[in-house]
């Protein structure tokens, strides 16, 4: 299929391309990477009258850190958030969630901000944004929001921006010394959305776990924080936990897996990170500020 | 393999490139993005269409409203189905050697009701697709739902209505087969085994989407086709009987082909549409199907349910198959080559490398009111090879016994050949026993069964899975001919020689990117006696090669490969004649090598083919009196004494299931295969991993999903998971070479070996792994559910 027709305009501020998304409203779409929104013009699922490029704007993209907060451009292609050396070497998590996200060349086009904005329930930046405590930076035309994650994600497709708002960035603060995390997805193929996926971070407490964050993805129409297996884990009960998500959980069927399915397969993963974990908090020096997977 | 008058045979003339991995001369043009596709012709005056496809399984079309689609802009014409069989007549696909096969007449598009979702009903031509499409959505159309045959195990039951009123139920197809006496060996038998068999419907991914482009020049009387397709003669053919249009009027070019694998070689009711469109407008009309439409519209193909038992003897010896297999095909059987030649397969092939003298089958093939299915890549053959090797395998392992020992002692023994195949199949020569030999060899089948037992006791599942399988390529008359229909089993080459020396072959067998016509230089190069970068192939044009099949069933080399070697056998006798005429030498104590006419005895070089072509083509006045040289030949090439070169092999897949995800990693895969001699070691073994991973394909990840009121739920990309290269193991090949001594060359075929055995061999992999846990599975694709409900986890 062909999009239909659609005007475009490429801004060369922010403060013009929301006044753009201002002046069109609901017919006018942000561009960033383009990689499910040019999809959805194509299919004809999605048909604006004007698509309002990001690319041409300056200062949307780039990872920095300041004052204990990484910053992350929205407009950083993802493959640009997960080579970052701040991000490397403060926040693996991100790190390990890239190589899961697509294949090369959507990894290189895709932004940060674009996924973000776009909420699918079955991807990685969602779930590591809950996981790791992570704000949301919008602008609209009349001033800039900070939403933290667990106040965003609000359904299939769903956040809390505003008609006329654009993200702007995503701020992370910088893991204590003492954190460790874990990272699982299960996906038919490499690069395939989560059957089930689940990011974690937790910090280390006397030989077990404490402040446990479950982000969960692939599993509902959010990314979702299981917060009873959370506590659960941190009572050092892992059975407890996985029994907890049929609660926590209530993934959809599909045609492809049933939802009893995606729940087993969120409970074994549960198990995997939660070794993860445990591994790491009992280990000296595996913690956020280290380099390996997490244990 | 005889030799010719130089004493030479195909293998070990001089200049020979057989059995070479030579690269093919087609491949730099592709990956320097030269190629030429349909989407790349250029036409002025072009017209797009796109089609307006049925939203239901089965529903009358009360009303077409087009009057405000016509408006719009950039819009051409707005055709319905009414209108266009005014120009374009039905057809009903089916052939009388599969007797009692019925069907109902197909338009190009629909006039009065639709059967499946997808199938065109109203077709608008515009400036641009996108014009095109934007003028789809303003066609108001009127539906009357009717009920909707879904599911394959109903669609026989008394209360379910027939799709086709006239038909009186849902039966296309049944056959039965019953040999020796099953009954009795079933009584005596020590061991029965039984199984249920489910094979998801799938479908072939091309690279390039289907495609047409027609252009009716009225003033000239001929309509040029290019086509994305397989079988450039028989889509003549058809044109010309669905268009009345005389032979000489239609000229279908299939230039570069992104894939076939089956898809392009069946009539498609939008492609035809296009071309009676152009007929219609008198100006170019293309059609690309985007992939929406090509998962709705492409023909499916293995939707089959077959339950079977298997007989043994204590000592593990089969006596017996009796299988019963049920498939669904859509609402229509597909045009010309019917949908019933799968089911046919099916009960031809299974159990076929084994030697019990005792099977009955029987196959039923029901119309649904889903996508048509038809031949895709080896018809039949992953599922017959599955029947068998499951039930061999349980066998085994009721009986205690290595299922590689179980399949040494059951085959038909290298040195029974030539003899008939319980199905009453023809085979020429095969190797069961050497290929199994070597396989053991290869994949060092004891050490991997020591790893796998001492890696189960640490809690890794791993598994290893055997397929024997035997394949049909080289289809003679028997295959379609016999049947009615106008497909030819006959194809043919003709090879020029040019005056500076250089060699032109047309031929008529079709390159899709398998490497056909690297196949064809080869064997020409060596016929003739060239230096291989002399010879230029022309394939896929109607109008520039040899009447022929084109590209199927595995025939491209075996027959194709024939002509093109016979012929340039006979353009070398033409040259060598000549030559002896100016050279005042016995033509017999010369011949051609590397380009220049030499002593065959001492091949010292008398002449170049330059200087040859120089005296030839441009002083004709200095040649001896009487001599009339002709620097063209043309041979054809039919194979006779069988009505197919069965080939065979053995597969091996070693796999790690993941008992708590129901995850499958593909660790390995081998396979022996013997498709007589290989021309082109390179091509072959490519040829055999492009299978295997096609294979797995459908035992793993590939299903054409539809809910019970027949909507396809994962018509895309993102949710029909094809194979990709991250899931898939190395792949091992090897050969035994069996040549047939139909042919000079010796050549089978080697398309479509990969994907006969690959599912059976990583299913039954699979389920050595589950073996210590009790579980197995049966249903393909084998995806992580199915393994946890095997295990009883979810």
């Amino acid at each position: 299929m062909k999009a239909p027709d659609f005007a475009y305009a490429r801004p060369a501020s922010l403060d013009e391309a929301l006044a753009l998304l201002a002046a069109h409203g609901e017919d006018a779409v942000p561009l960033a990477g383009g990689q499910s929104l040019v999809t959805a013009l194509n299919m004809r699922l999605s048909a604006p009258g004007l698509l309002v490029d990001l690319n041409a704007i300056p200062g949307l993209a780039g990872v920095s850190e300041a004052d204990g907060v990484v910053r992350i451009g929205a407009m950083t292609r993802h493959r640009d958030v997960g080579a970052a050396p701040v991000v490397r070497a403060r926040l693996p998590l991100l790190a390990a969630a890239l190589p899961h996200i697509a294949h090369p060349a959507i990894r290189n086009r895709g932004t940060i901000g674009g996924s973000v904005a776009l909420a699918d329930p079955a991807t990685e930046w969602p779930a590591c944004c809950l996981a790791l405590g992570a704000t949301v930076v919008v602008r609209g035309p009349e001033a800039e929001r900070r939403i933290a994650a667990e106040e965003f994600f609000l359904g299939l497709y769903t956040t809390a921006l505003e008609p006329g708002e654009i993200v702007t960035a995503v701020e992370i603060p910088l893991p204590p010394a003492d954190a460790v995390w874990g990272f699982e997805e299960l996906a038919r193929r490499h690069g395939d959305y989560a059957l089930a996926g689940l990011a974690a971070t937790a910090r280390r407490s006397g030989g077990g776990l404490t402040a446990v964050r479950l982000a969960f993805f692939g599993v509902g129409d959010r990314p979702v924080l299981a917060r009873a297996a959370a506590a659960a884990i941190e009572a050092g009960d892992v059975q407890a936990a996985q029994a907890a998500l049929a609660d926590e959980l209530d993934p959809p069927g599909d045609p492809a897996m049933r939802a009893a399915t995606r729940l087993h397969l969120a409970r074994v993963i549960l198990g995997r990170v939660a070794g993860t974990l445990l591994a790491g908090a009992s280990m000296a020096g595996a913690s956020m500020a280290g380099d390996g997977d997490g244990a | 393999m005889s030799a010719d008058a130089s004493g030479l045979t195909f293998l070990d003339r001089p200049n020979s490139y057989i059995g070479r991995s030579v690269p093919r001369p087609n491949a730099r043009r592709l990956l320097e993005g030269r190629g030429v596709y349909v989407d790349d012709v250029p036409a002025a005056r072009l017209g797009h269409v796109a089609f307006l496809r049925s939203p239901h399984a089965h529903a009358r079309l009360l009303s077409v409203e087009t009057a405000e689609a016509k408006g719009m802009p950039g819009v051409l014409a707005v055709v319905t189905g009414a209108e266009l069989a005014a120009i374009c007549t039905p057809w009903v696909g089916v052939l009388g050697h599969f007797k009692g096969l019925r069907s109902a007449p197909q338009h190009a598009l629909a006039i009065d009701r639709v059967t499946w979702v997808g199938e065109p009903f109203c077709a608008v031509v515009a400036r641009s697709r996108a014009e095109a499409e934007d003028a789809l959505a303003a066609i108001a159309v009127e539906f009357d739902p009717l009920p909707a045959v879904v599911d394959m195990e109903t669609a026989l039951d008394p209360g379910t209505p027939p799709i086709h009123a006239e038909l009186g139920d849902n039966l296309a197809f049944e056959r039965s087969l019953d040999v020796g006496d099953v009954d009795a060996a079933f009584r005596d038998a020590a061991l029965v085994v039984e199984e249920t068999f489910q094979f998801g419907r799938h479908t072939g991914v091309c690279l390039e989407p289907r495609a047409i482009l027609a252009d009716w020049a009225a003033a000239d009387g001929l309509l040029t086709v290019h086509h994305s397709f397989q079988a450039p003669h028989m889509m003549q053919d058809i044109l010309c009987k669905h268009l009345a249009l005389p032979e000489g009027a239609v000229r279908v070019i299939c230039k570069d082909v992104g894939g076939s694998f089956g898809i392009k070689v069946h009539i498609y009711p939008d492609e035809m549409a296009t071309c009676a469109l152009a007929l219609m407008l008198k100006r170019p009309v293309k059609f690309v199907a985007d992939r929406l439409e090509s998962f709705q519209s492409d023909i499916h193909a293995r939707d089959h349910r077959v339950t079977a038992r298997m007989a043994f003897s204590a000592e593990g010896d089969i006596l017996a198959l009796d299988m019963d297999d049920l498939t669904g095909i859509g609402p229509y059987s597909v045009y010309p080559r019917t949908s019933a030649v799968e089911a046919n397969q099916v009960v031809n092939l299974t159990g076929g490398p084994y030697r019990h003298r005792h099977y009955r089958a029987r196959a039923r093939v029901v119309l649904q009111n889903k996508a048509p299915t038809c031949q895709y890549r080896a018809v039949g053959h992953p599922i017959a090879t599955m029947v068998a090797e499951g039930l061999v395998d349980l066998g085994a392992s009721r009986l205690g016994l290595d299922p590689l020992a179980m399949r040494e002692r059951n085959v038909i023994p290298d040195d029974a050949y030539p003899c008939a195949g319980v199905s009453g199949i023809k085979l020429e020569k095969l190797s069961h026993q050497a290929a199994l030999a070597k396989l053991k060899a290869m994949m060092g089948y004891d050490a991997l069964r020591a790893e796998q037992a001492s890696l189960r006791a640490q809690g890794i599942h791993r598994g290893i899975g055997l397929a024997a399988f035997i394949e049909i390529t080289n289809p003679s008359a028997a295959f379609y001919g016999v049947g009615g229909a106008r497909i030819s089993s006959q194809d043919g080459c003709t090879i020029r020689l040019d005056p500076q020396g250089g060699v032109v072959a047309a031929i008529s067998v079709t390159e899709q990117g398998q490497g056909t016509e690297g196949i064809i230089a080869q064997i020409v190069a060596t016929a003739v006696g060239v230096p291989m970068e002399k010879v230029r192939v022309i394939s896929g044009d109607t109008q520039a090669t040899p009447y022929g099949g084109g590209t199927w069933a595995s025939r491209g080399a075996g027959i194709g490969g024939e002509a093109a070697w016979q012929a340039g056998k006979a353009l070398r006798a033409n040259v060598v004649a000549v030559a002896g005429a100016i050279l005042q030498a016995d033509p017999a104590s010369l011949d051609l090598r590397d380009g220049a006419v030499v002593d065959a005895e001492s091949g010292t070089e008398r002449m170049p083919l330059s200087e040859l072509g120089r005296i030839v083509y441009f002083r004709s006045d200095t040649l001896p009196p009487g001599v009339q040289p002709e620097f063209v030949a043309t041979r054809h090439y039919v194979p006779k004494d069988y009505p197919f070169a069965f080939t065979n092999g053995v597969q091996a897949s070693y796999v790690e299931v993941d008992v708590q995800t129901g995850f499958v990693r593909l660790l390995k895969h081998w396979c022996v295969e013997d498709c007589g001699t290989v021309l082109n070691p390179l091509l072959v073994d490519e040829q055999i991993r492009g299978g295997i991973v096609q294979g797995i394909g459908g035992a793993l990840f590939e299903h054409c999903l539809y809910d019970a009121e027949g909507q396809l739920l994962n018509g895309s990309m993102a949710d029909y998971l094809v194979p990709m290269a991250g899931e898939m193991p190395d792949i091992e090949v090897a050969h035994v070479v069996s040549p047939t001594t139909s042919s000079e060359i010796g050549a089978k075929g080697a398309g479509e070996a990969g994907t006969a055995g690959a599912p059976a061999a990583v299913v039954n992999a699979i389920n050595d792994a589950l073996r210590p846990l009790d579980a197995r599975v049966s249903r393909q694709p084998v995806t992580p559910e199915v393994v946890l409900e095997a295990l009883g986890l979810v």
